[in-house]
């Protein structure tokens, strides 16, 4: 009997976290990539005085993520392709879309690990107070690192085979995923505002919603005929 | 088609030479007099773009799930003219935004997300010039989802506070001043003809590539 989706997406998730949980290698060389992102922001935007440019805090915070996202991309699938497992996987009596949900749900989970030190890290480091909505910024963060992943996902595993596939896959994810960085930024930036606009924030958080199921389904839709040579 | 390519032809041709005299003899608008007459050609190019964005997603889609060559020529054609025509509507815009803005760049939404568009059919272009070989079938993946955030970028002028004439001034136009409104449709469709025309131009030139490709392959053999 073939295994279930559900059953089959943890499976993935579970062999991902457990070569994750050994090495700690992506979380820690994202981490540090967010960081030194952040860092080098920082001369960009804070003036003379020490004072950060007002509303930069969102901006730095969305672009660290992105950027460390799209190299926890790469090491991924660059690890399946390495010790060639990646057709191991593909060849496995499991339904293609199940092996892509498993794989994003690792990302996501990689994604969320750098975001929870991230975050504290820029509202510390630029005096914003991103803590006002804890839980709006964390839907923000949430829906806007599904959108990103999910998409991520589908293009790190489609590039896995090209010769050129770590320029690739920023030229191809940014240009689609900038509606999902648009709407986390301004929703992040409107909830730095004293006092938060709410409304404004929950708009891009729908706007949020609907990106993510457009790529979701799309992302799973198409994964199976991207992923047969 | 091939009857239909030179009537067509100089159809598009009369058209294209009858517009700028049409569009010279149209009334002056009250506030923006002759800068407003780019509109009538910048209205037009994004038609033409908007054609090619849902040939491109289709015809990705077809390709990705059938495997049909075909579509991958109307694919690959249609992502070019997208960048072509959307490359003419950023630089007719920048021309609208320094007399309605006064300034030749404006990050506003609709602004973002033309260019935004424009870059992921670069991207396309890109992944199919570097990907190696089977990078066809990633182009179609980028085409697919290109079209489907393009009515995001249609809708995002009435979501989101902008700048950009909203979408119910074309809605009305034809009522307020219906002279503008039947010109605005003839480059419309000067503009649409224009698109098949290239089109099918550039999908005869790559069936033309591919049987080149088969014949040396088989004279190698």
């Amino acid at each position: 009997m073939r295994p279930g989706f559900v059953a089959v997406a943890l499976l993935v998730l579970k062999k991902d976290l457990a070569i994750e949980f050994k090495s700690r290698e992506i979380v820690y060389t994202t981490l540090f990539f967010a960081v030194a992102c952040v860092m080098i922001f920082s001369f960009a935007f804070v003036m003379e005085q020490g004072v950060p440019v007002e509303g930069a805090a969102a901006g730095i915070l969305w672009i660290a993520v992105a950027f460390s996202g799209t190299l926890a991309l790469g090491r991924t699938f660059e690890r399946e392709r390495y010790s060639e497992t990646l057709r191991a996987l593909l060849l496995a009596p499991a339904s293609r879309p199940a092996v892509y949900a498993g794989k994003l749900l690792g990302m996501i989970l990689m994604m969320t690990a750098t975001e929870i030190v991230l975050t504290p890290l820029v509202a510390f480091f630029f005096h914003a107070p991103f803590f006002a909505r804890p839980l709006l910024l964390a839907a923000l963060l949430g829906l806007g690192t599904i959108g990103f992943a999910s998409v991520g996902t589908l293009f790190a595993a489609m590039l896995v085979r090209t010769r050129t596939r770590d320029v690739l896959l920023p030229i191809l994810l940014y240009p689609v995923t900038i509606p999902v960085i648009i709407a986390g930024v301004r929703g992040t930036a409107a909830l730095l505002q004293s006092p938060p606009e709410e409304p404004v924030a929950t708009l891009w958080i729908g706007l949020l919603t609907a990106f993510d199921v457009v790529f979701l389904t799309l992302a799973l839709w198409t994964f199976e005929p991207l992923m047969t040579e | 088609m091939k009857k239909l390519f030179v009537p067509l032809a100089v159809a598009t041709a009369a058209m294209f030479a009858a517009a700028p005299i049409a569009i010279a003899k149209a009334d002056y608008e009250s506030t923006m007099l002759l800068v407003q007459k780019i509109f009538y050609f910048h209205f037009a190019t994004w038609m033409a773009m908007t054609l090619a964005i849902a040939i491109c997603g289709v015809a990705s889609v077809v390709y990705l799930f059938a495997g049909s060559k075909i579509a991958d020529w109307y694919a690959v054609a249609s992502a070019e003219l997208v960048v072509v025509f959307g490359l003419f509507g950023l630089f007719s815009g920048s021309l609208w935004g320094r007399k309605a803005w006064g300034v030749w760049w404006q990050w506003d939404a609709r602004v973002t997300m033309a260019t935004m568009l424009v870059l992921v059919f670069l991207g396309y272009l890109m992944v199919r010039k570097y990907g190696g070989p089977g990078s066809e079938k990633l182009a179609a993946a980028m085409g697919i989802f290109g079209a489907a955030t393009a009515p995001f970028v249609y809708k995002s002028v009435d979501w989101w506070r902008t700048i950009h004439p909203q979408t119910t001034v074309m809605k009305t136009l034809g009522e307020k001043w219906p002279g503008a409104w039947y010109l605005v449709l003839f480059c419309s469709a000067a503009f649409v003809l224009l698109t098949v025309l290239v089109l099918t131009a550039r999908v005869h030139l790559e069936a033309m590539r591919s049987r080149l490709d088969d014949m040396y392959l088989a004279a190698e053999d």
